[in-house]
């Protein structure tokens, strides 16, 4: 038989999908490009750092290595609540949140080395889990839009965090709004010298696997996944659509406030967060990339903070505000998430396949 | 205490509450009428950002304030295209789409502002203008009551008029019908022969126009320039606004008034020995109340439908 190989209608949409990400992520990417170059006055240059610059001195690959972390815990936070089909953005003040009860561990408790950011985080993780729970409670027990509730409460949970900050934590000798400095015990050590990646990196790495492994060998994560594909189908095949609803929020919150607690105990000495860190919208954005699934999360975190880096790096030596990726990010939800996306060009291709393996049986 | 008091019922406090009531109001109404088709528009904050900084930018360019009234109203009018585009023809979900708007203003207003005066806070470099204040005649001149209703924005009386038109607009024309059959049932719709997406198109549009009408009011009303991030967040407080408002016009301008009061208290209140955090809370609280409140009240009216079936 010297039969070519048989493609089925299934394979060739799953490829395609990889296939419509890449152009999505090409259009993005090229639309920046463009706008860079009609902006600058040294446009060359400016592609140049904004392209390469993440790789020209380990420093710099270091900073995109130490974004990525925060990245894929909000990654994997938002995927875990969206394949639930809650858009819940309280991902965002769970971060804070996280951020901030890690931080009053860190510095209101003498526990020893080891133990001390295990506690913290664990402290964030909690705190999150309960702020990204509310808007799910609302939804399951009153019908309450999570949507406009969960925006609602990242500013309420934004001036909760300040007025902590101020009132509980504040150092007055820091000489900005500021936390006391963390003992060493709490903080979390850098692992590989020179680039500040820190330990929270073993941490995020092991959640992936957790994770992955939550959402699809786990009965909870299918009774998560088969709630957000359809929601009567779920409740008539004897899932407790509500108690699954909050189960993903519960999860998705307490990976988003980890995140925040994660980020305050390896990247600073104080905390001093006095508006919301925006790392829940980018969760967003990674979480759509990955098509919600946590195995391809690091992937797209890893794309959006090498993105990030590259344009703070080409920012500093040239004339572009590094805001230019705002538009790249907005472009890649609109066209990934977009389901008629190149969608005539899928049908071609299937139906032509079809039509070959037709004639192949005929001939045959 | 004594002191309060007398703050809210000064001329004063109730003019500011109109001042503050204007913006929300105008994306409240925004939000109804795309709600009222059935599309949820949480672009509205992205919306407001992008036509504030459009405000700023078209009438330093003209020296016309209203000229770039207009040119704020375009940008407004053309993102709501964008987003009903990408909704309707590309499939993307709305919320999604929303998202993908606030995202790319937040960034690109900045980006945008940064290349035209490099300053990546403030337009202060940019001689924009302000729309006028206007003193009613005859109301003016009533000694309270003149200081609370005259003297204000161009754009706050447009806004309470937006009331008025927007009612018309959803109770008086064919246009408004289509809506609102479309919001209810759009396969009834589709089986009418209206077009739904054709109809959706135009609640998107308009919805862009009104809060580009309230972004414009931020940069050329509120304050004289455009500030990164200056809608701070109430294209969301006015989806609530729109939920606690019932999905009437009417409704709608009441539950923003109450959201402009909390306002105009919170900055009133800051002399009080309270911490300033828990009062700013206070607009973002009563939010979350408030669509609880009516969350509970509409499923009640749904089980009292069921149980007369």
């Amino acid at each position: 038989m010297k039969n070519k190989q048989v493609l089925t209608s299934k394979t060739i949409e799953n490829r395609f999908e990889v296939f419509r990400v890449v152009v999505a992520i090409a259009i993005a990417i090229a639309v920046a490009l463009l706008l860079i170059f009609f902006t600058s006055k040294q446009p060359f240059e400016a592609l140049y750092w904004f392209l390469l610059g993440p790789l020209k001195s380990l420093r710099n690959f270091g900073n995109v290595v130490q974004l990525f972390i925060p990245l894929t815990f909000a990654g994997l936070s938002i995927a875990v609540m969206f394949q639930c089909n809650q858009f819940n953005m309280a991902a965002e003040g769970a971060f804070f949140l996280g951020g901030l009860g890690a931080a009053i561990v860190a510095v209101k408790m003498t526990l020893p080395m080891g133990v001390h950011p295990v506690v913290a985080i664990l402290v964030g993780a909690v705190l999150g889990a309960i702020v990204c729970a509310i808007p799910g409670i609302f939804k399951v027990k009153w019908g309450a839009n999570e949507v406009v509730s969960s925006l609602m409460l990242n500013y309420i949970m934004l001036f909760l965090g300040t007025y902590v900050l101020q009132y509980v934590l504040l150092d007055p000798s820091a000489g900005y709004p500021a936390s006391n400095q963390f003992p060493s015990t709490a903080t979390l050590s850098v692992i590989i010298p020179k680039t500040g990646i820190h330990a929270g990196i073993i941490l995020v790495a092991f959640l992936v696997v957790l994770v992955y492994l939550f959402m699809y060998k786990t009965k909870w994560g299918y009774a998560i996944r088969i709630t957000g594909q359809n929601e009567k189908f779920a409740k008539y095949s004897g899932v407790g659509v509500g108690s699954t609803i909050i189960l993903s929020q519960l999860v998705g919150g307490a990976l988003a406030g980890a995140g925040g607690a994660t980020q305050v105990l390896g990247m600073y000495t104080r905390f001093s967060w006095t508006s919301l860190p925006g790392y829940g919208f980018d969760g967003i954005i990674i979480s759509i990339l990955a098509k919600n699934n946590p195995a391809y999360v690091p992937l797209a975190a890893f794309f959006l903070a090498y993105l990030r880096i590259g344009a703070d790096i080409m920012s500093r030596k040239t004339d572009i505000a590094p805001e230019v990726v705002a538009i790249v990010q907005a472009l890649i939800i609109l066209l990934v998430a977009a389901k008629m996306f190149l969608d005539k060009y899928k049908h071609r291709l299937i139906v032509k396949n079809s039509q070959e393996q037709l004639l192949q049986k005929e001939g045959a | 205490m004594q002191n309060i008091i007398s703050t809210i019922f000064s001329a004063s406090f109730l003019f500011s509450i109109l001042r503050l009531t204007t913006p929300i109001l105008l994306a409240a109404l925004a939000a109804l009428i795309t709600d009222r088709a059935g599309v949820m528009n949480i672009g509205l904050e992205g919306i407001m950002l992008c036509s504030a900084l459009a405000g700023v930018v078209g009438s330093a360019y003209t020296q016309n304030a209203f000229l770039g009234l207009l040119f704020a109203m375009f940008i407004g009018s053309l993102l709501g295209v964008i987003m009903a585009y990408c909704a309707l023809n590309l499939k993307t979900d709305i919320i999604l789409t929303g998202i993908a708007i606030n995202l790319f203003a937040s960034g690109g207003t900045v980006f945008i502002l940064y290349s035209i005066c490099k300053d990546k806070g403030m337009s202060t470099s940019l001689a924009s203008l302000t729309l006028p204040s206007i003193d009613i005649p005859l109301i003016k001149d009533i000694p309270f009551l003149g200081t609370i209703f005259s003297g204000h924005n161009f754009l706050t009386y447009i806004a309470f008029l937006s009331v008025i038109v927007i009612w018309a607009l959803l109770y008086k024309t064919p246009l408004g019908l289509r809506i609102r059959v479309v919001g209810e049932n759009p396969n009834a719709a589709e089986s009418v022969g209206i077009n739904v997406r054709k109809t959706q198109y135009y609640v998107l549009i308009i919805s862009g126009i009104l809060a580009s009408l309230g972004g414009a009011y931020m940069s050329m009303g509120y304050m004289d320039k455009f500030a990164r991030d200056m809608v701070a967040g109430r294209g969301f407080i006015a989806l609530a606004a729109e939920a606690l408002g019932t999905g009437t016009p009417l409704g709608v301008m009441g539950s923003s008034l109450i959201f402009g009061a909390a306002d105009a208290l919170a900055s009133n209140l800051q002399v009080l020995r309270v911490p300033v955090q828990f009062i700013q809370m206070i607009p973002y609280l009563l939010t979350i109340v408030g669509l609880i409140v009516y969350s509970i009240s509409k499923s009640r009216q749904i089980k009292k439908i069921y149980l007369q079936k």
